[in-house]
């Protein structure tokens, strides 16, 4: 569903050339629960932004349900992100004057989905987040938790591919993290295709497959043991020398 | 998403901040309702004018000197232009003498328009009596000591006074017997003390002069009125031995040509003024167009997660140019009402004619939303360029 080949980003700024990814390669299915994991300055926040038609690569490939999306303009990138990403940010990125339900309804206001249908479809968002109560609230009287919920409502009212979650819990105490994870594993079983992106170790150990990148490259990409059937996919002998290399200089 | 949508979402962003809103749109309201005012205003005493002079009737010339205050046309020109055989384009002639002298009755004393006026001068002018009769040819024979006035005066000097007739009032020391009183004849709302005098009257008894301020001619119909023009202004040459037609001492000027002169006089004065209200409506529209720019900065984090969430830049355009357009259509909107209210009350206290088009409010109403969009594009434009993931960051 989602299939990456030779992905890379190169930013330019006046002389300076900075790899953010170099030739990453990957692929997700339907249905996985993926966290990407790494220092930072390791290209999880350019790969999220590219995965999120936020952004386009610099060169190779990102295939998103059969699309190709590259070289894309903004209202293209706009419509993809609209219909098949759905954003969860770290800092929830709710508009602050608006009530629940309306942030809930947003996407769906661009997608041009009538109100009617609207307000049905982020009722059921809101429920299957367990916030129904609180739809004429505003951000502000809801707690961090709280947030995260309206946000992931939000993201699944469009029903989208993938669930797109930035460091969900990076501003969230453990017991809310958890209630958020634990929705996340919700959705997931349902048949939701799930991508975290977090430096967090235990956050990532509640996904079934977990990405790990040092410098803009995979380092590693495995399958949690909850999974049992461990097993480690498209590592290059070139990269697992130059991680054993860093892992040295850090100790 | 609709564009009913948007315009609901406007009315929210905007009344959430009421002052800055009002604040805002404030240049608007100040140009919109200057324009209409000046333009009303001026419209109105074009309308004044015009109707005055029409009022003296379209057929009359008006024979003057060339300079202000000449000397040069006599009471014996008028009488030439009546009796002239070789002019049968005219119907009545009139000559006057107008100056102001010092007016006194019981206590009351001021200053007043005395105009001396030969015989005609009342039917030409269109004057109405009130009471009492019109000056005669009789009077002016006899250089007799009658005078009419006018409503001003019996409003000024004498209030108290029952019967106005055969009263006596002291005109530059000479006693005067009350025959006659006129309707006002107004200018632009304010009227003067008018006392109206025989000729012989002002010139020998009260001003010691030889000549005459103007000459009125009524021609015998609209279409002769340049034939008249022509035929008088030849006799005058010849009674004033002048060849050439530019050496002339004399104007002769209709109705029309004044009218036309008048117009284009308060139509410059009228541009100007609201030109200059224009130019308060440009200032209202920079204003409008910084606010607009503050907005968009404030609110760069909203446009960057409208536009992760699927917003296209049109419909971030549409947004912003709804909310700039908005804020100047009501405030357009104020600013007609603003207008309208107080031209009404400035027609009223000048007594001007009032002449608020449908024209122009819908004018009005059209530029400020133009406005809008003029000044409301850029910063909308703006808005939908930022790039989300800056955007995002903003904080």
């Amino acid at each position: 569903m989602i299939e990456v080949n030779n992905l890379s980003k190169i930013y330019l700024s006046g002389e300076i050339k900075t790899t953010a990814l170099d030739k990453v390669n990957f692929k997700i299915a339907k249905g996985e629960f993926v966290a990407i994991v790494g220092p930072s300055g390791s290209g999880k926040s350019t790969l999220m932004h590219i995965l999120g038609a936020l952004d386009v690569a610099t060169s190779g490939e990102y295939v998103l349900n059969g699309t190709g999306i590259e070289d894309m303009d903004d209202d293209r990138l706009a419509e993809i992100r609209n219909k098949e990403i759905g954003f969860i940010f770290q800092s929830y990125n709710l508009l602050p004057r608006s009530s629940t339900l309306k942030n809930v309804m947003l996407p769906m206001m661009y997608a041009g989905i009538d109100k009617k249908e609207r307000l049905a479809r982020a009722m059921d968002a809101l429920k299957s987040v367990g916030l129904e109560d609180k739809i004429r609230n505003t951000p502000v009287q809801l707690s961090g938790g709280q947030k995260q919920r309206v946000a992931i409502a939000r993201a699944l009212s469009m029903s989208p591919s993938i669930l797109l979650a930035d460091e969900p819990t990076g501003n969230l105490p453990t017991g809310q993290s958890q209630e958020i994870m634990d929705i996340f594993q919700k959705l997931n079983n349902k048949g939701h295709t799930v991508l975290v992106i977090t430096h967090e170790d235990d956050i990532a150990a509640r996904a079934k497959r977990v990405i790990t990148l040092v410098d803009g490259k995979i380092f590693s990409d495995k399958l949690t043991k909850k999974d049992k059937k461990t097993k480690f996919k498209n590592i290059s002998a070139e990269n697992k020398i130059k991680a054993n290399k860093i892992k040295k200089k850090r100790k | 998403m609709k564009t009913i949508e948007l315009l609901q979402e406007s009315v929210e962003v905007l009344t959430t901040n009421k002052l800055r809103t009002a604040l805002s749109a404030l240049g608007i309201i100040i140009g919109i309702g200057s324009v209409i005012t000046l333009m009303t205003l001026g419209q109105a005493s074009q309308q004044s004018v015009t109707d005055r002079i029409q009022s003296l009737g379209a057929n009359l010339l008006t024979i003057s000197p060339s300079k202000r205050g000449g000397t040069t046309l006599t009471y014996k020109d008028a009488t030439a232009i009546a009796d002239s055989q070789r002019i049968n384009t005219i119907d009545k002639v009139s000559a006057t003498y107008t100056a102001d002298a010092n007016v006194s009755y019981g206590a009351v004393s001021d200053s007043a328009q005395i105009t001396g006026i030969s015989e005609n001068f009342f039917i030409m002018r269109n004057v109405e009596l009130v009471e009492g009769r019109f000056l005669s040819e009789q009077d002016d024979l006899l250089s007799s000591k009658s005078v009419v006035v006018n409503s001003t005066f019996i409003t000024n000097f004498m209030p108290d006074t029952r019967n106005h007739l055969g009263e006596e009032i002291r005109v530059n020391g000479t006693t005067f017997i009350v025959v006659g009183v006129t309707k006002d004849v107004s200018s632009f709302g304010r009227t003067e003390n008018s006392l109206y005098v025989p000729l012989s009257t002002a010139q020998n008894v009260l001003f010691g002069v030889k000549y005459v301020s103007t000459i009125y001619v009524d021609a015998l119909n609209e279409s002769v009125m340049e034939d008249a023009q022509n035929q008088v202004g030849f006799l005058l040459m010849e009674q004033h031995g002048i060849k050439d037609p530019l050496d002339a001492d004399f104007t002769i000027s209709s109705q029309a040509d004044i009218l036309q002169t008048v117009s284009q006089v308060t139509q410059t004065f009228t541009t100007l003024l609201t030109g200059i209200a224009a130019i308060s409506l440009v200032v209202g529209g920079i204003g409008i167009m910084n606010i607009m720019l503050v907005t968009v900065t404030e609110r760069t984090r909203e446009i960057g997660i409208r536009k992760a969430l699927g917003a296209k830049r049109k419909a971030i355009i549409l947004q912003f140019l709804i909310e700039a357009i908005l804020l100047t259509f009501t405030g357009g909107l104020i600013g007609v009402i603003l207008g309208v209210g107080l031209s009404t009350i400035l027609t009223n206290a000048f007594s001007l004619p009032s002449t608020i088009s449908l024209v122009s409010i819908v004018l009005a109403v059209s530029v400020s939303i133009g406005i809008g969009i003029i000044f409301g594009i850029y910063p909308a434009q703006k808005a939908a360029k930022l790039n989300p993931i800056d955007a995002l960051r903003y904080e």
